[in-house]
């Protein structure tokens, strides 16, 4: 594998009317990656996938791909990238079958490979049940498994998937599991999903974006990395309401994310699972108070503690 | 095959997909054959005799075929207008409109194809059109040069009118206000021949010569000026510029 990168993002920018989308988003793409995008809602995830496929032009900076520059040579660029947006593109008024060859063709694959091709991306999404089916009739995760059919039929070498799991049953999904991991064999794969462990079964590179802008790249930290997941949240159930204050002095090592009425979130540096001096110490104080703790457990895994902490947890923590 | 008879190809099979097409086809060749073709026809046969008589220079193809092509002048700023509707709108509607902006195709050639396959539409409508003056060679002998004339300035005019329904397509994402714009755009470009009846001076001028059907109606009469055609051609190239355009611009605001 050569350690050419397959794209270059550098310094994007896009507005909406008074809406940063991106601000100033900086990464490379490297053959084999499979990428992981996550942010919150609004955080600029379809905006930047979408000037990456070449649909939507940055105000600012420049993007290349394999090589090529996409506001320069856009042709060349494009024939490299294969892009399932969030509504995935159908014509409903066509058949599977005709819809895909129209692609084939769109992304110029020579006329005497287009049906093998077409047979290829079909097989590789379980299509070959409905290649008769009008798209309008189909079920929203045929559709969407369509949409990704379109997407890999060109062989392209960056494939860009915004939230492609919407609407497929579980089966679908750890097979779309199997093909990502296939295509990240020797080509390049970006995803953006709101499914936490959807990022741990598939990507090797994270990357966090909030209100535009890069908040992690960094290869994906296994789930009992803790040194990237920088502690560990707890959620608190008390039989009264505690009162805040108190509950953020308690351990210096111990954060008070939120309260909300008789719950409230902390974090816990240091944290080791079974065996946790902070934890322990914590416990010890609450007793004392007069707040009958009721329950008390982690919440979500490493990632969603990264996530949370990286992003929309800060919010919350700055407001509290 | 070319990045625009790709796309061409596609929105050929899309617009006959619907009954949109076959429907205007079939209610076109109905009102103009009985409103037009049949009726005018008998008018001439009642006539025939008098312009013998007369010594007319007036044959069967002018008396019958010049008003049906005059009819259907009007009648296409109506029908085209349904037909481009969809041709970007729609694109936009569906959302299917990223897909071509992700492909390996120019922006140029997105919009000439779409233009491709509007033309073939005319063509086939023309084509339609014109095989009932072609039937009167069955009764009589008709004026050949005439008809070719008659039968381009058709196709032209349906052509820019075309252009314009395919622009004004790209400006919103719903297909019946394009249709409603295009034909509120092409039906003030006909106006502007009687609004500028009224008046006298460079200004009156200048808006009877960019009126589109002034420059159809010698065509019509079997008039081939290379003015008109060279109008004709700048008039539908502005339009599918403007097209490029407002895409790119599309591109740049999401």
């Amino acid at each position: 594998m050569n350690d050419q990168p397959l794209a270059r993002v550098d310094n994007l920018y896009k507005q909406f009317g008074t809406l940063q989308a991106v601000r100033g988003l900086d990464f490379q793409i490297m053959p084999g990656d499979v990428l992981g995008f996550l942010g919150c809602n609004g955080a600029g995830k379809t905006t930047t996938m979408a000037m990456l496929a070449g649909v939507l032009a940055p105000d600012q900076g420049a993007i290349s791909i394999a090589g090529h520059d996409l506001l320069t040579a856009p042709v060349q660029a494009r024939a490299q990238l294969g892009y399932l947006p969030e509504i995935p593109p159908l014509y409903p008024e066509l058949c599977v079958h005709d819809y895909l060859h129209f692609c084939a063709r769109l992304r110029r694959i020579p006329r005497a490979q287009i049906a093998r091709a077409v047979a290829a991306a079909c097989e590789r999404c379980d299509l070959g049940a409905v290649g008769a089916r009008l798209l309008g009739n189909l079920s929203k995760g045929y559709r969407q498994r369509v949409g990704i059919a379109q997407a890999i039929v060109h062989n392209p070498q960056l494939v860009i998937l915004d939230e492609p799991t919407s609407g497929l049953d579980p089966a679908q999904t750890v097979a779309l599991r199997d093909l990502i991991t296939t295509l990240g064999k020797d080509q390049a794969v970006i995803l953006s999903t709101h499914n936490l462990a959807e990022v741990q079964a598939t990507c090797n590179r994270l990357l966090i974006l909030h209100q535009g802008s890069l908040r992690l790249d960094s290869a994906l930290p296994g789930p009992g990395n803790k040194a990237a997941a920088g502690g560990r949240i707890y959620r608190l159930v008390f039989i009264r309401p505690p009162d805040p204050q108190i509950l953020a002095q308690l351990d210096p090592r111990a954060t008070l994310i939120e309260v909300q009425g008789n719950e409230a979130s902390m974090r816990l540096a240091d944290d080791t699972p079974g065996a946790s001096p902070v934890l322990e110490r914590l416990l010890g104080a609450l007793t004392e108070q007069a707040w009958g703790l009721a329950e008390i457990g982690p919440r979500g895994n490493a990632l969603e503690n990264l996530f949370m902490r990286l992003t929309c947890g800060q919010e919350q923590e700055s407001a509290s | 095959m070319s990045a625009a008879l790709i796309i061409a190809r596609q929105e050929w099979r899309s617009l006959f997909a619907s009954p949109l097409a076959w429907s205007l086809l079939a209610l076109v060749q109905f009102v103009l054959g009985v409103f037009f073709f049949l009726t005018q026809l008998d008018v001439f046969l009642e006539k025939q005799s008098e312009l013998v008589s007369m010594n007319s220079s007036f044959g069967i193809t002018a008396f019958v075929a010049s008003p049906l092509y005059e009819a259907a002048s009007v009648l296409l700023m109506v029908v085209m207008p349904l037909i481009s509707m969809r041709s970007i709108a729609g694109e936009r509607r569906g959302a299917t409109l990223p897909l071509l902006l992700s492909s390996p195709i120019s922006m140029s050639a997105i919009v000439a194809g779409k233009f491709l396959a509007l033309l073939g539409f005319a063509a086939l409508l023309c084509a339609l059109i014109s095989l009932m003056p072609i039937s009167l060679v069955l009764a009589g002998t008709v004026d050949p040069g005439l008809l070719a004339a008659a039968s381009l300035s058709l196709w032209l005019l349906s052509a820019s009118y075309a252009a314009v329904g395919l622009y004004i397509s790209s400006l919103t994402s719903q297909p019946v206000l394009a249709a409603a714009g295009s034909f509120g755009v092409l039906a003030t470009l006909a106006m502007l021949r009687h609004a500028s009846n009224s008046g006298t001076g460079p200004v009156s001028d200048v808006l009877t010569y960019l009126s589109l059907n002034l420059h159809g109606a010698a065509l019509l009469r079997g008039v081939v000026n290379s003015t008109d055609l060279v109008y004709f051609g700048l008039f539908i190239a502005g339009f599918l510029i403007f097209t490029v355009r407002r895409l790119d611009a599309l591109r740049t605001h999401g």
